[in-house]
């Protein structure tokens, strides 16, 4: 009796014990794959990665090449994207935080949240019916457009978030010294959420910087310098797809190197935006 | 002036309202566009369209199903493999790792998710498919070589290596939700099983049963994320309209059909038949979506998707 009794207790420790391990293992097998994935593209990038890589045009196998103006055309098309979306995301997401308890706000915030969830490349093809095919080419204007729908919803949501985190003693405040309900959110209640709605803002950025599926049929590419929104323009990851499918060595290695400069972009803002907010959590 | 006030507060609130207005026309423009776009094969073909399983552009064939095939099982290959994962290292992270542990691996998962697909595909194309062809693959034909999902020929390229790709990318958003719906369920429980004498593990099988339909969230989350994936899946499934049962064959998704193939499409006819099977990637996944934050909010976790794309 007291035996059976002691193996049952040791069956429940050891059984225990395994699954703290396994879960310990699933922990530090996601991170090794991280850390796998970020120095294989480090070791990869820097071998081919010089000034002149950064500015050159793609040219023909075995010229050389760059990525000059797939920087300069990710750059201006999401540039494009923050100018139409960020005002419009905000002003939605100060919509639902200080106007959207009502049935109106839970349809939007479900939509929104819906939206975020809808697959890139559908906005792709949305983009083309609305705006490549009246205007008969793929432009810098239709990849900025794509890229301004998919930031929306996600800057409209953390907006909303970071204006919940303001207290209610400040609205209050503020309308009980006369001041109008507008004045009260945008004097006093953005101010407060100001550098929560810019992290947040920063990591929308990032996450577009990093699409490709809704340029690759919007914005197409371009092997030259273009600073004109309506033409076609090239971005780094259309042309990081493109040399990665490419079959030659030479445009493998410059895929790596054009990686190494996007990965680098995107860890550096959100490696910086978790500084910055590191009290919060 | 309290009069300018209220006309100021008027004008101020329909500016806001237009803004988030325009998040629900973006989706009914979307639907809209799509459908009206989709008419000359919608019109032409029906149902016969989603059944069909030869896709010949050139003698205006569309069978859609072999993409829907390989979306099906792309997807729950990545789901097989990425929830018992992602359940453990949630579960490592608010059951059982101490916070100055728990922190930063959180991070580093989060980290995972803010990589880019053409990225996942560039490591898919020159890490993961030599590994798949050269070890792999290898090991699964020797050891379950007589199931018919592991024969045919090794080339490293197909449906096994979009579904493991697809896994790495739904790992960090599964693990945040149910970080969240975890983190959603009262201490107070876990200190009741724990006073009767449970163990830390058994303590947790209980917190588990009550975020249960809060994991189906997350579940369906990722699978969700996993039908829309594109340019990973695009860059190592082969791009081949087949339906074959075996996991090394390339195959074809409906999002990385359209990748492939919708910029060369400038007949009318064949954009036709590539937008009406993105309508139909679009309403599947919304319901998807939906139905995750549906299940989400269920229990009371952080509903907002916003945390994490």
């Amino acid at each position: 009796m007291a035996n059976t009794e002691q193996s049952v207790h040791r069956k429940r420790r050891i059984v225990n014990s395994l699954m703290t391990i396994l879960t310990a293992a699933c922990a530090v097998f996601a991170t090794s794959i991280l850390l796998f994935i970020i120095s294989y593209i480090a070791i990869q990038g820097f071998s081919s990665l010089s000034f002149q890589f950064l500015t050159d045009t793609p040219k023909p196998v075995g010229e050389g090449g760059g990525i000059g103006n797939a920087i300069v055309g990710s750059a201006m098309m999401t540039a494009l994207a923050v100018v139409l979306g960020l005002p419009v995301g905000i002003a939605a997401g100060v919509y639902l935080a200080e106007y959207g308890k009502n049935w109106f706000g839970n349809i939007v915030r479900f939509v929104a949240d819906t939206l975020i969830g809808i697959p890139s490349i559908i906005i792709g093809i949305f983009i083309y019916t609305l705006v490549v095919m009246p205007m008969g080419r793929q432009s810098g204007l239709a990849g900025g457009l794509a890229l301004a729908i998919i930031m929306l919803p996600i800057v409209a949501r953390t907006t909303e978030e970071m204006i919940r985190l303001v207290p209610n003693s400040m609205r209050e405040g503020a309308l009980a010294l006369g001041a109008p309900q507008w004045r009260v959110s945008w004097n006093i209640v953005l101010p407060a959420a100001a550098s929560g709605i810019a992290t947040g803002a920063m990591l929308a950025i990032a996450r577009i910087t990093g699409e490709t599926a809704p340029l690759l049929f919007t914005a197409l590419n371009s092997r030259f310098y273009n600073f004109f929104y309506d033409q076609p323009m090239s971005s780094l990851t259309v042309q990081i797809y493109n040399y990665a499918t490419g079959p030659f060595e030479v445009e493998h290695a410059m895929a790596w190197a054009a990686t190494l400069i996007l990965v680098g972009l995107i860890l550096v803002i959100n490696i910086f935006v978790r500084f910055l907010t590191r009290k919060k959590f | 002036m309290a009069q300018t006030g209220a006309i100021g507060d008027k004008i101020f609130r329909t500016i806001l309202l237009l803004a988030a207005a325009s998040i629900l026309l973006i989706v009914v423009a979307i639907f809209y566009m799509m459908v009206q776009n989709s008419l000359p094969t919608l019109e032409r073909f029906g149902i016969g369209f989603l059944t069909g399983s030869e896709w010949r552009p050139a003698q205006e064939e569309f069978g859609a199903l072999p993409f829907i095939y390989g979306t099906l099982v792309s997807s729950l290959i990545a789901l097989v493999l990425a929830v018992p994962i992602s359940l453990g290292i949630a579960i490592f992270l608010v059951e059982q790792a101490p916070i100055k542990i728990a922190r930063p691996i959180a991070f580093m998962v989060e980290l995972l998710a803010a990589i880019p697909s053409v990225v996942y595909g560039l490591w898919g194309i020159f890490v993961l498919a030599p590994f798949i062809r050269n070890h792999l693959g290898v090991f699964l034909q020797d050891y379950l070589g007589w199931l018919p999902f592991f024969q045919g020929r090794l080339t490293g390229i197909g449906m096994l290596t979009a579904g493991i790709i697809l896994a790495l990318m739904i790992t960090p958003i599964i693990t945040a939700v149910v970080r969240d719906v975890l983190e959603a369920v009262p201490t107070t429980q876990r200190e009741a099983a724990l006073a009767l004498g449970a163990t830390k593990w058994e303590t947790t099988t209980i917190v588990l049963g009550n975020a249960a339909s809060g994991i189906a969230g997350a579940v369906v989350l990722g699978l969700g994320r996993a039908i829309g994936e594109t340019m990973a899946v695009t860059m190592v499934i082969g791009n081949s309209p087949q339906i074959s049962a075996s996991l090394f064959e390339p195959a074809n998704t409906i999002a990385s059909l359209l990748a492939a193939n919708f910029a060369e499409a400038t007949d009318r006819i064949y954009l036709s038949a590539l937008i009406e099977i993105g309508l139909v990637l679009f309403l599947v996944t919304f319901v998807v979506n939906a139905l995750a934050k549906l299940l989400i909010m269920s229990v009371g976790g952080n509903s907002s998707s916003s945390k994490h794309v």
